[in-house]
């Protein structure tokens, strides 16, 4: 009965949705290069401090940031907090009843939230945080209005304040300033950010760096395979008029 | 007497292999003028045999369990020894199955291939063509994601449209209230075996029909009219094999390329092959905003969308939707024209195919989108042209103004 009147209750929601769907968001670009190794080693660490205690990314082993350039040891020392062996997922303590009764809905699990959400929004995103006193949390998010989940990297950022202006004769936000320092600047906190983004970009699919690699070989062996077969069949139909 | 020669001898006295050789690739005369349409079949068989054999290593990992299912898909991407390979290949190739089939039934249409006396390879390629579709929408279920669950939602509730008898009918396809686990589990068994079954046993008939009556060519004449007086053999024909393997593996070739430049650079396709949405588990909770079936079903969805519900019920866009493709069904009884391929044809057919294949295109397009008023009107458009090229076609074809057809084939 309860999940018929959740059910409900969402349906109700849906047309609201809709409509903020329709406003365009501005996105973005976000920094990604899976090239870079170092990138992606500062982005798996501010990954397993910083999101890692609320949401798990279960699909992930730790041991698979060796191909970060990581070894073993460099794995279990710095950034294994929550498991005793390198080949366990990333799962987190939190039980999913828990998480609903502190944030209202569970943390999803990170590992492909890039390829749900894209690179652009989740760069955006981390760095759309800002003072909301109307929320519980005391956060709200410029690109996910309402969002149940607090400004995890706050320490870092500050605390940013929206800038308001006229649009349609409604207020609303046109940036935001920062309103109280954190213990990197701006700049030093959008690099945090897409480093953060460029690894959840490879845990969404670790294989990528090795499929692109093997395409092109695959790509050069059927240029020559093409070659040969065409002038098979060029040398069987000569007698064909 | 070799040792080869003696071993085929002691087969054929048993099973006639070289007798079904000959009779199919060594002695099957194929028109010598096919050109680049040509290559669709054989390609449609290669994606045949691709499926099934990346789907048979899929089966080893994959759960159809409504807990695991989406899982086990990350398990296979990431933990499985080449597991990311045979997905994507099972993932891309279910998109080129559809690219591929299109191609080959709008080759039908321009060449007339359809006509007698390949009424039935025609009706066999129809039913190969639903029986894909109905393996492509239960095998989108599988990965228990969000467009797979309330893709399948939006589906099964069109048959909960027919009216008296379609709550319950929906009820029995899902095997529950809503999509769930006893939903998952009979549509896991439906896609790796009962439809892959009818797909081979209907591919089987489609193949017997076509080298019973021999292969149309772009001019679309019988080139079985003139034969050599003294072999029997087609004066155009030239034997399959070796001249049709080794050009359709050129074909094969090229094919494999834009496939592994998809598979192994953008196996997502920009969200048409891999929907973003389908990364998020699916959740009976949470309706997406915008439910959007996979491409290769849009231009359906789009003519289920533009026809208007009926006293609040969706079932004439389910007539419609069906309709839309029971037609072809009936296309070589439609066709009156006195020429098969469009090389021959009057400027009426010409236009009205090229009509057609806008109104498909413009249906598959506007099936991707929310639905708008402005969308809806062109929808509605595009539909009736759908509906009217069948229609009509008794009459437009038997007025067009063909041209002569040669005797013999050119090039």
């Amino acid at each position: 009965m309860k999940r018929l009147k959740n059910f409900l209750f969402l349906l109700a929601a849906v047309p609201v949705l809709g409509f903020a769907s329709e406003a365009n968001i501005h996105l973005d670009k976000a920094p990604i290069n899976l090239a870079d190794q170092d990138s992606l080693q500062r982005g798996a660490r501010t990954f397993v401090n910083y999101c890692l205690n609320c949401h798990s990314a279960s699909a992930m082993r730790y041991s698979r940031m060796q191909d970060l350039g990581l070894t073993e040891d460099q794995i279990k020392d710095n950034l294994m907090f929550a498991a005793e062996k390198p080949g366990e997922q990333m799962k987190v303590a939190m039980t999913k009843t828990e998480a609903k009764a502190w944030f209202g809905a569970a943390p999803p699990d990170l590992s492909v939230i890039a390829r749900s959400r894209g690179a652009d929004w989740l760069y955006t995103y981390l760095r759309g945080f800002y003072r909301d006193d109307s929320r519980t949390t005391g956060w709200n998010n410029t690109v996910f209005d309402k969002v149940g989940m607090p400004h995890a990297m706050w320490s870092l950022q500050g605390e940013m304040a929206p800038v308001y202006k006229q649009h349609d004769g409604h207020e609303v936000i046109e940036r935001l300033e920062l309103a109280k320092p954190g213990t990197q600047t701006l700049a030093e906190y959008d690099a945090t950010a897409g480093d953060l983004v460029n690894y959840l970009v490879w845990m969404g699919e670790p294989a990528q760096l090795q499929r692109k690699q093997l395409g092109l070989i695959v790509l050069a062996f059927l240029a020559v395979f093409f070659v040969v077969a065409y002038y098979l069949k060029k040398e069987f139909w000569k007698d064909i008029h | 007497m070799s040792a080869l020669q003696k071993m085929m001898g002691w087969i054929d006295d048993r099973f006639p292999l070289t007798a079904t050789y000959k009779a199919h690739l060594s002695e099957y005369y194929a028109p010598k003028n096919f050109n680049f349409w040509y290559f669709f079949g054989s390609l449609a068989l290669l994606v045949l045999v691709l499926q099934i054999v990346t789907g048979i290593f899929l089966t080893m990992n994959y759960k159809p369990d409504a807990e695991l299912a989406f899982m086990s898909v990350e398990y296979i991407m990431r933990d499985v020894d080449w597991g990311w390979l045979i997905r994507y290949m099972h993932s891309t190739g279910a998109s080129m199955f559809f690219v591929v089939v299109y191609l080959h039934m709008f080759r039908g249409l321009m060449y007339g291939s359809y006509r007698k006396p390949r009424e039935l390879i025609w009706i066999f390629g129809v039913m190969i063509y639903l029986a894909l579709m109905a393996e492509a929408f239960l095998g989108y279920l599988l990965p228990w994601g969000q467009m797979s669950y309330w893709g399948a939602q939006v589906i099964v509730n069109l048959f909960a449209a027919v009216p008296f008898i379609g709550e319950d009918l929906s009820v029995w396809i899902r095997g529950d209230y809503v999509i769930g686990d006893a939903t998952l589990n009979r549509f896991f068994a439906f896609h790796v075996i009962a439809l892959p079954l009818v797909l081979l046993g209907l591919v089987v008939v489609h193949l017997v029909a076509l080298h019973e009556v021999g292969s149309n060519n772009p001019d679309g004449i019988e080139i079985k009219k003139h034969k050599d007086p003294v072999t029997h053999i087609p004066l155009d024909g030239i034997p399959f094999h070796p001249y049709y393997t080794v050009k359709d593996i050129v074909g094969v070739i090229v094919f494999l390329m834009v496939f592994s430049a998809i598979l192994f650079f953008a196996p997502e396709m920009g969200g048409y092959f891999l929907e973003g949405n389908n990364f998020v588990p699916a959740d009976p909770l949470k309706t997406p905003q915008h439910i959007a079936p996979l491409w290769y079903f849009t231009p359906f969805y789009a003519i289920l969308r533009a026809v208007p519900p009926l006293f609040g019920s969706q079932f004439p866009g389910v007539v419609a939707m069906g309709m839309s493709i029971v037609l072809m069904f009936f296309l070589p009884w439609l066709d009156r024209g006195k020429v098969k391929s469009i090389r021959y044809r009057g400027p009426i057919y010409k236009i009205m195919l090229a009509l057609f294949i806008v109104s498909f295109v413009g249906l598959g397009y506007l099936g991707l989108l929310p639905s708008t008023p402005v969308a809806t009107l062109f929808a509605q458009t595009f539909s009736v042209i759908y509906f009217l090229f069948f229609l009509l076609m008794p009459w437009y074809t038997s007025i067009d103004n063909t041209k002569p057809e040669p005797e013999r084939v050119t090039g």
